[in-house]
Parts: C-alpha cells; sequence; structure tokens
C-alpha cells in the first residue's frame, strides 16, 4: 500500500518544529505502525535526511514508551491499542496520516516525536511507593488478600504510563494517571498505611507539573490502551478529600 | 495560598450542587403558575411575598448569590489554568471523538446560562425587588402578570425554551462530574448516581421548559 505521511519535525526542545510530508510506496500492510517508521527512517538515511526520533522499547504493547498523535488520537484510530500494536492495515492505500507528539507543557518535546515524560517520574517519586524495610521476601500468606480485591488492585496497576491520558485531555490533566497509582496502592493493605500522605503529595507534585484540572470529559479513558477507569479519579478524589478532613 | 487542582474542583461541584438544589424549589414554586382560572394569581403572588419577607429565604437568597458568582469565578480561574496547560495546539485533532461534545463545552454552555440568569433576574428579580409592580387585589405585588405578560411574546419563550436544552446539557455534565468530585467511587453507587442525574436533569428542564410554554399558549 501507499500512504502519505505528515510528520512533526522538531531539532531540539530550542527549536521550532513544523510539520513536513513524507510519501512511502510499498507498505505492507502486515507492519506495525513502528515498522513504517523504521522503514521511513532506513529511506530517509539513504537521502541523507536527518531519521524521525520515536521513542519505543518493547514494541509489545506492555512498557508505555511508545506513543504518537495519529491522525489527531493518541495511539491512533484504534481503540485501546498502543502505538505499536497498531497495524497498517487500519488504514486504506493512499491514506494521509499525520503525526504528532504527545502534547503537554509537562511533556516538553525533545525531538520530532519524543517527548520528556519524567513528569510522570516525578508524581511515582513523590509518593507512589510504599515504605518498607527490603530484605528477605516476606511469607506470601503474611498479608492475606482476597482475590476480588487483588484483581481491582492489579486492574488500577495496569496503567503502563504512556501519557496517551494526558495528550487525549483537553486540559492536559494527568488525574487517570495519578490516580491510577493512588488506587492501586490504597486499595491493598500495604498501601493503606501512607495513604493519606501519598494522595496529597502525589496530587502537589501533579499541579506543580503544570497538568491540567480533571473536568471529568472521561477522554482520558477512551484513549487508554490499558482501559483504565475513569473511576481511578473518583477514587482519588474521594482519598484526597478525606485526606484533608481527617488531615490533623 | 494556591488551591490544588481538585480542591477547586471541589468549589465548583459543591456550589453547582446547591444551585442544583435550588432548581428544585424554584421549579416546585413556579408550577403554581399552572394552577387554572383565577387562583393561580392569587397564589403565586401570595407565594412570592412569603418568599421575600422569610429571613430563611433571604439567606439561602445570599448563599445563591454567593454560589453564582464563586461558580463562575471558579470556572474562568479553571479554564484559564487548564489553557495554559498545553499552549502548543494539535495541527490536526480528532480528540472529539473520545468524549462528549456538551463535556468539553461547558464553558461556552455556562456562559448562555450566565447570560439568561443575567436577563432573568433584569426581567423578574430586579422588577420585583426595585421596580413599581402595581399590586393585586389582595395587597400582594403582582408578579403573575409581569410573568404572563413577558410570557405572551413567542420569541421570549423560544429563547427560554432554548436556554433550558442548554440548562439540561450543563446539568447533566455537570451532575456527574460533581458526584466524580466529591468522590463517588464504588460502581453500585456511579449507577444509581446515574440515574438519578438522568431523571433529575430531565424533570427540571422539561419542567421549567413546559411552564412559559403553557402560559404563553393556555393563559
Amino acid at each position: 500500500m501507499r500512504i502519505r505521511l505528515k510528520i512533526w519535525r522538531q531539532e531540539s526542545n530550542e527549536t521550532s518544529g513544523r510539520m513536513e510530508s513524507y510519501e512511502l510506496k510499498d507498505v505492507n500492510e502486515e507492519m506495525s505502525f513502528l515498522e513504517m517508521l523504521d522503514v521511513l527512517n532506513e529511506q530517509l538515511m539513504e537521502k541523507g535526511i536527518r531519521p524521525v526520533e520515536f521513542d519505543h522499547d518493547c514494541r509489545e504493547g506492555i512498557c508505555g514508551q511508545c506513543g504518537v498523535m495519529i491522525n489527531g488520537e493518541p495511539h491512533g484510530p484504534l481503540q485501546h491499542t498502543t502505538t505499536c500494536q497498531l497495524h497498517m492495515r487500519t488504514f486504506r492505500d493512499g491514506a494521509e496520516i499525520y503525526i504528532e507528539p504527545f502534547r503537554a507543557d509537562a511533556f516538553p518535546v525533545k525531538c520530532d516525536l519524543k517527548i520528556d515524560r519524567s513528569a510522570f517520574d516525578r508524581i511515582i517519586q513523590s509518593g507512589g511507593f510504599i515504605s518498607v524495610d527490603t530484605g528477605q521476601a516476606p511469607e506470601a500468606n503474611t498479608t492475606r488478600i482476597s482475590v476480588p480485591v487483588a484483581e481491582s488492585a492489579f486492574d488500577s496497576a495496569a496503567c503502563i504510563g504512556c501519557g496517551a491520558c494526558v495528550a487525549a485531555c483537553k486540559n492536559a490533566s494527568a488525574a487517570l494517571f495519578t490516580s491510577a497509582k493512588i488506587t492501586h496502592l490504597v486499595k491493598l493493605p500495604q498501601g493503606q498505611t501512607e495513604a493519606q500522605e501519598r494522595v496529597l503529595k502525589m496530587v502537589s507534585q501533579m499541579d506543580a507539573e503544570g497538568f491540567g484540572h480533571c473536568t471529568n470529559t472521561e477522554a482520558c479513558e477512551a484513549a487508554c490502551p490499558q482501559e483504565i477507569s475513569v473511576l481511578n479519579i473518583a477514587r482519588m478524589n474521594w482519598e484526597y478529600n478525606k485526606a484533608h478532613i481527617m488531615r490533623k | 495560598m494556591t488551591q490544588s487542582t481538585l480542591t477547586k474542583k471541589i468549589w465548583m461541584a459543591l456550589t453547582g450542587l446547591f444551585l442544583c438544589f435550588f432548581l428544585i424549589i424554584h421549579l416546585l414554586g413556579n408550577l403554581q403558575l399552572l394552577i387554572p382560572g383565577p387562583a393561580s394569581q392569587q397564589q403565586f403572588n401570595a407565594y412570592s411575598q412569603l418568599l421575600s419577607g422569610n429571613i430563611i429565604i433571604k439567606i439561602i437568597s445570599y448563599i445563591l448569590y454567593a454560589s453564582i458568582i464563586a461558580h463562575v469565578i471558579y470556572a474562568i480561574i479553571i479554564t484559564m489554568q487548564n489553557a495554559r496547560s498545553r499552549k502548543v495546539k494539535y495541527k490536526y485533532d480528532k480528540r472529539g471523538n473520545l468524549s462528549k461534545w456538551y463535556s468539553r463545552n461547558m464553558g461556552l454552555l455556562g456562559t448562555i446560562l450566565f447570560i439568561f440568569l443575567v436577563i432573568h433576574f433584569r426581567d423578574f428579580w430586579y422588577v420585583y425587588k426595585f421596580g413599581s409592580l402595581p399590586l393585586d387585589e389582595h395587597g400582594h405585588k403582582d408578579l403573575y402578570t409581569l410573568v404572563v405578560t413577558v410570557y405572551s411574546e413567542l420569541w421570549y419563550v423560544i429563547v427560554y425554551v432554548l436556554c433550558m436544552v442548554a440548562l439540561f446539557y450543563h446539568l447533566i455534565h455537570g451532575f456527574f462530574s460533581a458526584a466524580r468530585t466529591l468522590g463517588a467511587y464504588h460502581p453500585k453507587y456511579v449507577r444509581w448516581i446515574k440515574a438519578l442525574g438522568w431523571a433529575y436533569c430531565i424533570v427540571i428542564c422539561a419542567g421549567f421548559a413546559f411552564i412559559p410554554v403553557y402560559v404563553h399558549f393556555l393563559k
């Protein structure tokens, strides 16, 4: 198949960027979206043009590294799929495909489609952990957790931190990401001890990074490759309100 | 002290829910316009007089004014801060597929409602409080005749009904958004809130829209 690409090119964070057009003939429809970009980059290098930079790692849909806006939607038109799991068969022959980086002031563009998502890391560092002495692995049955609770915590923990929620949100809010981490931990007995401190610190860090307000449009859930539920946001709000009322 | 994004949303939710509560009382009062015959005039005017003299109603009315103002101010602050969180826009944007149009346009719907409120206050509230309304035969200010006169204009009724459509979409998102902001996370209660929200919004908006139509054609 033959496709026309419009890709955001930007040398670095200091320079301004623009959309550039490229054309690819002989695209195999079984290629993943990233493989298509690999092919493009090979052709660009042959012509002496700087290849398009983009983030990727596992290419199995589990690491959360890849993630670009494809035709105006995070991770492209296929619902609940990462960019690497999107295949060219989703597009028709002769299609025009717009590729842009995830946009948010908290996610500055480093180069082309590559963005700096360390704001997410700092949110995690502010409280997305439990404080325990490491050492020998404890006896597995010391802390008993029922299957429904474990499953529900795991649903929240499934967030891969790709940033599609922020990219999809009209306010560039990181509420879904932050709430998934908070909810994951608060559902488990190990996480409950620091629940109050955690929610206050993580929300405050989320705000400090410059993400917008959550206005509950639910675009984040629709764009999330892991189908993280917006009810995580409700849980975060609940924990936040509780922490504020109960705080000593 | 700068408030967190969540705290600002809590104020939006609380003021919004108070306005939701007020709409119930307001609609119940307005239902008296539907009473057939001259009893309607007497009942409605007496009710208006009762409200304006009551200390509890006075307190509620001040909370109401404060809620409207706080709701608007917080909305502006939140919108301005949100605009700063993404300065570079997408060149090609299809994110409209991911959410409902009214959830993304609460500011626009809110502005329509605010303009409606200004006109509404000028036409009824201002005239009742500061204007010189003639008295009815029982010595009450004749708000009833004013209402019937205003609603006899067809264009006014049409604009009113359209504003109630805007109100419906504003309320339906606002109600669920407020519940989420206050932390209703359990799927069971979320289902109840969903049912309650739809019922509330349909009853309130259909009720408010029906009254001027009824008055226009049948009074």
